[in-house]
């Protein structure tokens, strides 16, 4: 026992070559993450012209906020950045209300229809329409094209999420609920004002997913409503603009002094920064679904 | 006793249906059923349109009843399969799910093997927080960082000419490159967010197996080939079943926003295809046809990586 204790305290002391070579690799893949970000960040704040002489470095080397004025001025970025932040909100909250109270009907064993509505629910993980069909359902049989329903209704139901919180009502103590209904509580009552109190890490997990899915969410406004324009639209569109449509942008650049290249940018870092003023701090929820996923299938 | 205590039990939960019992459960009711109509229209309603790739479904026929359209049996399968592009996208498809499920499962295996070692257990959160990062950051954004960071006159370039190297035109070349140009932003992206599940199948190995070993005087690396990779084996078995399963599926998100004219040849899939057919010329059932045609691969593809996972390794997914 001792011998292998002291075999324990000798390895712990000793600092191969391989741990610094371990040291310096992820050091490496810390840099190839986080460079392109910050990389972007300087570009943004950085004065065009003084850009257009290299885009190799880390902090602005001309600082300036003219390209940030001119998006919000020029580009009318203002009307998308609402349009992406009332999403973000009503198709979270919604989202989470919903999956709360489904995710706790389905965790009653002694629902008539548990077992059924369960099984209905997860097949649809397995099978989908696919993009056809479920474009004509959204466009034409419920004319939902351009209508701010399309960013909340589809997806009002996240099926693994119920799974999660189902999963998590059930690891309650069941006494809880028991002694309410005796007390005479609705079962409406019951997951109102016992059970979703106490579920509040998981939904702040859920809540965290559907809410930077949504802000994320490309393809929909893509497919169903352009007019509806998001941050991550605007900015597929530049992207595209620049590529395509170079001689009218640069005559916008010269009258304003401001390039397409900064332009971008700034709209990158407009459209990332709310994941990255948040990330540091809900670090913990953000892990928590992969493993409350993983612990419980 | 025990035996007959559970039967108890499951007799209390085998209910017969009357409608005392669903008065008895009316809040159940009203906080199910209404998501339950929801899951029927946008889940359960496409999957009743699968039956528009056996019809000639255009704008105009759209709204005629089942019946009313022309049943063209599988005629738009095909032509799906005599169209021209049909093969290079096909060849695009398995080509990129190929290379992805290779460098995916490498790179996340390998950084979640490395992790495990590293014994400073701050910078090893911190390495692991700042690798998911990526993971939540939307395509649209990856792909306007990925043409600032490696277009013709992109950083990378410029840092590369520094050292006398280059330009490569590393967004614009046509064929494999394209294709390890796409799965290599995706690796970028998702390493560390995949290498969580490694990571936390490593942490529930024994960690006697670890003080056995190393009494019998393994090292680290016979340690870590020995005792850590068979102990995510079944994981990795797991996961690589469910991938090859997705072969077909490559999104067509990704592929449409690190695309551009050059390489459009090289970088278009199959769900991207079921979408220009489908949509983009209004030819609905063909659309649908392409769409049921990769579930349709899909879930053989699935059963046959099932089969022989079972038999190499003895890890089943279904």
């Amino acid at each position: 026992m001792s011998n292998r204790a002291a075999v324990k305290i000798k390895e712990n002391r000793k600092f191969t070559p391989f741990d610094i070579f371990l040291v310096i690799f992820f050091l490496f893949i810390i840099v190839i993450t986080l460079y392109p970000f910050l990389n972007v960040l300087a570009i943004s704040f950085n004065d065009s012209l003084d850009t257009v002489r290299g885009m190799n470095f880390l902090i602005p080397r001309v600082f300036t906020l003219q390209n940030y004025i001119y998006i919000f001025t020029k580009k009318s970025l203002g009307g998308p950045l609402v349009m992406s932040i009332m999403r973000t909100l009503a198709g979270s909250v919604t989202s989470v209300i919903c999956s709360a109270m489904l995710g706790f009907v389905l965790s009653r064993k002694d629902f008539y229809f548990n077992k059924l509505f369960t099984v209905l629910f997860v097949v649809t993980m397995y099978v989908g329409g696919g993009l056809v069909p479920e474009y004509l359902l959204i466009m034409r049989t419920l004319s939902l094209g351009n209508n701010f329903l399309v960013y909340v209704l589809p997806g009002l139901i996240g099926v693994y999420n119920v799974i999660l919180i189902r999963s998590f009502v059930e690891g309650l103590p069941y006494a809880m609920q028991e002694s309410a209904q005796l007390d005479g509580a609705s079962d409406f009552k019951i997951w109102y004002r016992i059970v979703l109190p106490l579920c509040k890490p998981v939904l702040a997990t859920v809540a965290l997913f559907v809410a930077v899915g949504q802000w994320n969410s490309f393809m929909d406004t893509y497919l169903y409503a352009r007019d509806l324009k998001t941050l991550q639209y605007v900015l597929y569109e530049v992207l595209n603009e620049t590529s395509v449509n170079i001689d009218s942008s640069r005559t916008d650049a010269v009258t304003s002094s401001v390039t397409p290249q900064s332009i971008r940018m700034a709209i990158t870092i407009i459209a990332t920064a709310p994941i990255l003023v948040v990330y540091p701090f809900l670090q913990k929820y953000f892990v928590g679904g992969m493993t409350l996923g993983a612990v419980k299938d | 006793m025990k035996g007959k205590k559970k039967n108890v039990e499951n007799a209390a939960l085998m209910q017969k249906f009357s409608w005392n019992l669903m008065w008895k459960q009316r809040y159940l009711l009203l906080m199910s059923v209404p998501f339950l109509i929801w899951l029927i229209i946008f889940k359960y309603i496409p999957l009743w349109g699968w039956t528009m790739a056996v019809q000639d479904v255009r704008p105009k026929s759209f709204g005629m009843s089942i019946w009313e359209r022309d049943f063209v049996g599988l005629d738009h399968f095909i032509t799906l399969f005599k169209d021209q592009k049909f093969i290079q996208i096909l060849i695009n498809t398995l080509g990129i799910s190929a290379i992805g499920i290779v460098l995916g499962f490498f790179s996340a295996i390998i950084f979640a093997l490395l992790l495990n070692e590293l014994r400073f257990i701050k910078f090893k959160k911190i390495t692991q927080t700042i690798s998911y990062l990526p993971h939540f950051v939307s395509w649209v954004i990856i792909a306007s960082i990925a043409k600032a960071f490696l277009g013709d006159s992109g950083v990378l370039n410029e840092i590369l000419s520094n050292i006398g190297v280059g330009p490569f035109k590393f967004m614009t070349t046509n064929g494999v490159a394209f294709w390890l140009i796409c799965c290599l932003i995706d690796v970028w992206k998702e390493m560390g967010w995949s290498a969580i599940i490694y990571l936390s199948a490593m942490a529930g190995i024994d960690q006697g197996l670890y003080e056995a070993a190393k009494v019998d005087g393994a090292n680290r690396f016979r340690r870590m080939w020995h005792i850590t990779l068979p102990g995510i084996r079944p994981t990795i078995v797991t996961l690589l079943i469910m991938s090859i399963g997705g072969v077909l599926g490559v999104g067509m998100e990704r592929q449409m926003l690190l695309s551009n004219g050059v390489v459009k040849e090289s970088a278009e899939v199959l769900s991207w295809f079921a979408y220009t057919r489908g949509i983009g010329t209004q030819n609905y059932g063909l659309g649908t046809a392409i769409g049921v045609f990769q579930s349709g691969i899909s879930i053989v593809l699935l059963f046959i990586a099932n089969k022989s996972a079972a038999k190499l390794t003895g890890t089943k997914l279904i």
